[in-house]
């Protein structure tokens, strides 16, 4: 008995041991080809120039208009999706309280949705410009990306916000607060650290993803100088330049892969910065 | 002389769900005096101390009925008065739960919210409430600290300041003392007797010692019932029910 158990452990073991290192494996496989090319291609001229006589055929020029279209695109579509989803999950963690099955019910279509393809999310935005007569535009882009990280911005607030002690709120109650004063004075502060983490995660979803703006927010040379005109993003100039077969464009779709997960990484490496400064106040008592 | 009523309860009934974990509660508290609700865990004394400010709203499995006045007005169909009402009575629970920002700001929360608005009214208050709740020497210095950096038995004290600073007439107590060591217990149980003289105190405990030092009316509660209530000679020095004499002997299963 103990030695066929043994067995089994090890054979476990082993099946863990292959499984973990492989994952680790391809990842770093992925990270060092997108280093090792992006590298090469990055310069400064690549970063602080618009691509030269296209951006499928032309040799010159650089990403300036991806960087800063994808910036722009990001920033606006967190800042909405930020003022509508905050009080959304406060709504859902102070007010509905009682409604136990309502929330749930919320809770449930918000993961469902969450789950939904961001290419469906993208044609939902198209045939939205359609009705409304919108072209592709920041605007048009920025709407549906808004739509899209929604469900995540709500979702990770309201998990963060279900941390607040109920003694916190009874303290709250007894000193005569009302509900608003509960969630916007008390709730908002008691997890700040986890909010912010909630908008960098949404905003790194936001940046990243290429199948929502691909209907709507188009593609251009230009740097973004209007909501109503098309804007370039980061995703999409990998996508666009590296089927393109100029050896030079393709340069800078490598280029776009290595700023954007530098961004994404900067972004994520920022909220682990405050999930462990929170973690730390938590504990101080 | 017959103390007045402060709070009255009649009829009150919690069930939580299908469970029914207050069954009939009819109890008087008296105005300016210490009354303790004691019983072994679990028989629903926290819930009777949430009913009197009806925190059972924050309970979604919990069902209501009943009165509970206070100043003739019956807490449980206040709707929305409830926020006002709420103010009339402080709130100490098993562990302070000071609000996360300074301890200054955690004064002056309650004072705004009571409309308290000139900085400098303000910081008096804040001033002498810190001093009555016997905080301020220690934190007269790091008023724009977060609060949660004072220790647990600080962080108590400064709950009680804040309780106070709103101006109840009411302090629910729910075993205050039981997260504190023995030197802070000590204080709480000696500032409560101080406050009995402007304040109505209702402390929630298991503790025997702290209810017969403390206590001038005791309402002994099991199981969801109030077994027996009187004053402290009568309960402690005479119990009438079987459950109060085992309870107070030792001899409880």
């Amino acid at each position: 008995m103990k030695y066929s158990g043994k067995i089994e452990e090890k054979v476990f073991k082993i099946l863990m041991v292959i499984a973990t290192y492989s994952i680790l494996a391809v990842l770093a496989i992925i990270i060092y080809s997108i280093f090792a090319k992006g590298i090469k291609a990055l310069s400064w001229e690549i970063l602080s120039q618009v691509p030269q006589g296209g951006y499928y055929y032309g040799k010159g020029g650089g990403i300036l208009n991806a960087i800063l279209g994808s910036l722009s695109l990001a920033f606006g579509a967190t800042l909405l999706a930020f003022i509508v989803g905050l009080p959304v999950a406060l709504y859902i963690n102070v007010f509905l309280v009682r409604r136990k099955k309502l929330i749930t019910l919320f809770r449930f279509i918000l993961d469902l949705v969450w789950g939904i393809p961001s290419i469906v999310y993208g044609a939902f935005g198209f045939s939205m410009m359609i009705l409304l007569g919108l072209q592709t535009s920041l605007l048009a882009g920025m709407l549906t990306v808004t739509l899209f990280i929604l469900p995540i911005m709500i979702r990770s607030m309201d998990e963060i916000l279900q941390t607040v002690p109920i003694g916190l709120s009874e303290a709250t109650y007894s000193l005569g607060a009302n509900k608003s004063e509960l969630a916007f004075k008390i709730f908002t502060r008691q997890t700040v650290s986890g909010i912010i983490t909630a908008i960098l995660l949404s905003f790194g979803r936001a940046i990243g993803d290429a199948a929502s703006v691909l209907f709507t927010a188009g593609y251009t040379d230009n740097l973004p100088n209007s909501l109503m005109e098309p804007v370039a993003t980061l995703p999409l100039s990998i996508f666009f330049q590296l089927s393109s077969p100029v050896p030079a464009v393709q340069d800078r779709a490598y280029a776009s892969a290595l700023v954007l997960t530098l961004i994404i990484l900067l972004v994520s490496l920022f909220s682990r910065g405050l999930g462990k400064r929170y973690h730390k106040t938590k504990i101080n008592f | 002389m017959e103390p007045t009523t402060k709070i009255h309860i009649e009829n009150l009934n919690v069930y939580a769900g299908k469970q029914q974990i207050l069954k009939n509660i009819n109890i008087e508290i008296p105005k300016n005096k210490i009354t303790v609700i004691l019983g072994p865990s679990g028989c629903g004394k926290t819930t009777l101390l949430k009913c009197m400010n009806r925190l059972t709203d924050l309970y979604p499995e919990l069902k209501v009925t009943g009165k509970v006045m206070i100043n003739d007005k019956n807490v449980l169909e206040a709707g929305e008065d409830i926020v006002k009402l709420r103010q009339y009575m402080g709130l100490l629970s098993q562990r302070p739960y000071p609000l996360p920002m300074t301890i200054y700001n955690n004064i002056a929360f309650g004072l705004k919210l009571k409309g308290v608005k000139k900085r400098r009214n303000l910081h008096k208050q804040v001033v002498r409430y810190l001093q009555q709740a016997n905080l301020w020497d220690e934190v007269k210095n790091r008023l724009r600290e977060p609060a949660s950096r004072l220790s647990i038995g600080q962080q108590q004290r400064l709950c009680l300041a804040r309780g106070l600073a709103v101006n109840p007439e009411i302090i629910l107590a729910d075993e205050p003392t039981s997260a504190l060591d023995p030197i802070s217990s000590q204080y709480i149980e000696e500032k409560f007797v101080e406050l009995k003289n402007d304040y109505t105190i209702v402390l929630v405990t298991h503790v025997l010692r702290q209810a017969r030092r403390i206590a001038d009316f005791v309402v002994f509660m099991y199981l969801g019932e109030v077994i027996e209530q009187g004053t402290v000679e009568e309960v402690f020095g005479n119990p009438k029910m079987e459950k109060t004499k085992q309870y107070l002997g030792g001899t409880f299963n």
